[in-house]
């Protein structure tokens, strides 16, 4: 009874947060352009960055130190993680192998997951797309090897030192920005030196947008199968 | 007649009935399921709101990632809530 007299007393006060909701956005255009912010980035970003997707411009460029933030709030999460599950020695304990059409096809798969996590991270620029989407494709190539093998591990040795090095080398990219320009994460390669003004949409343009995608992907897919590597490894007791 | 409104509205539903059915099963692996189905649902609606990155960002992470490490976080603890309902969920009883 008390419960039935709770679920109705939630469900009520949902109907009326939802109509609340409802009722103050109902007069917000959808879709319309009212910001002027936008239409000042989408009129500048070529000239101004070098890049032609207008989404990855704003997310490194304008926005950067936001997205070094993001960058850390992951790293955080990943080290949250990594301490609540710390354990002297710690191995894989699953005991039932993958089935074949999993091991086969997690075989054949796994270079092209890769692949095209890596393709996702470099056109950043250029394509829909950047470094945290790549980074999850490639940590979902290495769950897949996971899940179809009882003894794989990521390689560890070189795992978290390109973690750390990718992750200082984000912020290094911005000290030579302060260094050679006015502020922290100026785009020094293209706003000095323009470098790659001639093949404008191209892969080599966007100034440093692709190697800062770079960075972010390899740290965001380390950062990743760190996380799953964690959940699935387990104590072994001597 | 435009039938892109339509395919919004469909996912739309498919959406909250995969939302109602994470938060009513009470296998909390159904559930984690019924999670994962959720995002994937958003990242095709997000794909027909032309945001494709959006769209890949939330098959990956929401849909693949997150799922299994709610899953993984079942395997270490317990499949149900309480003992009780360890048994066959009203859809297999019926």
């Amino acid at each position: 009874m008390v419960s039935v007299l709770k679920r109705s007393l939630a469900i009520i006060t949902l109907l009326i947060i939802g109509y609340w909701l409802a009722q103050g956005l109902a007069g917000v255009p959808f879709g319309q352009d009212r910001m002027l912010v936008g239409k000042y980035y989408l009129e500048n970003v070529k000239a101004q960055t070098g890049a032609v997707n207008a989404v990855t411009a704003i997310v490194v460029n304008y926005r950067g130190f936001d997205t070094l933030g993001e960058v850390t709030v992951l790293f955080i999460a990943s080290t949250g993680v990594g301490a609540l599950l710390w354990r002297r020695k710690k191995r894989r304990t699953a005991k039932t192998e993958g089935s074949v059409v999993l091991r086969t096809g997690s075989e054949l798969l796994f270079p092209f997951i890769l692949m095209f996590g890596t393709y996702i991270f470099i056109h950043g620029h250029l394509t829909p797309g950047g470094g945290f989407p790549g980074g999850a494709t490639i940590a979902t190539a290495f769950l897949i090897l996971y899940m179809a093998f009882v003894d794989y591990e990521i390689p560890h040795r070189l795992f978290e030192p390109l973690e750390g090095l990718a992750g200082m080398g984000y912020v290094l990219v911005g000290l030579i920005g302060l260094a050679i320009g006015s502020y922290f994460l100026f785009d020094w390669i293209w706003q000095t030196w323009h470098w790659g003004a001639a093949n404008l949409g191209r892969l080599f343009s966007g100034g440093f947008i692709p190697i800062i995608y770079t960075l972010i992907g390899l740290k965001v897919g380390t950062e990743l199968s760190g996380i799953v590597d964690s959940m699935l490894t387990e104590e072994v007791r001597e | 007649m435009n039938c892109i409104p339509c395919a919004e509205y469909i996912i739309v539903a498919l959406m909250i009935g995969s939302a109602i059915l994470a938060v009513e099963w009470r296998d909390l692996l159904a559930a984690a399921v019924g999670m994962a189905a959720v995002s994937l649902f958003a990242s095709i609606l997000f794909f027909l709101l032309q945001a494709p990155d959006v769209a890949m960002t939330e098959a990956a992470i929401g849909a693949a990632l997150s799922g299994a490490v709610v899953i993984f976080a079942i395997k270490r603890t317990q499949r149900f809530e309480t003992e009780e309902e360890e048994r066959p969920g009203w859809w297999i009883r019926w």
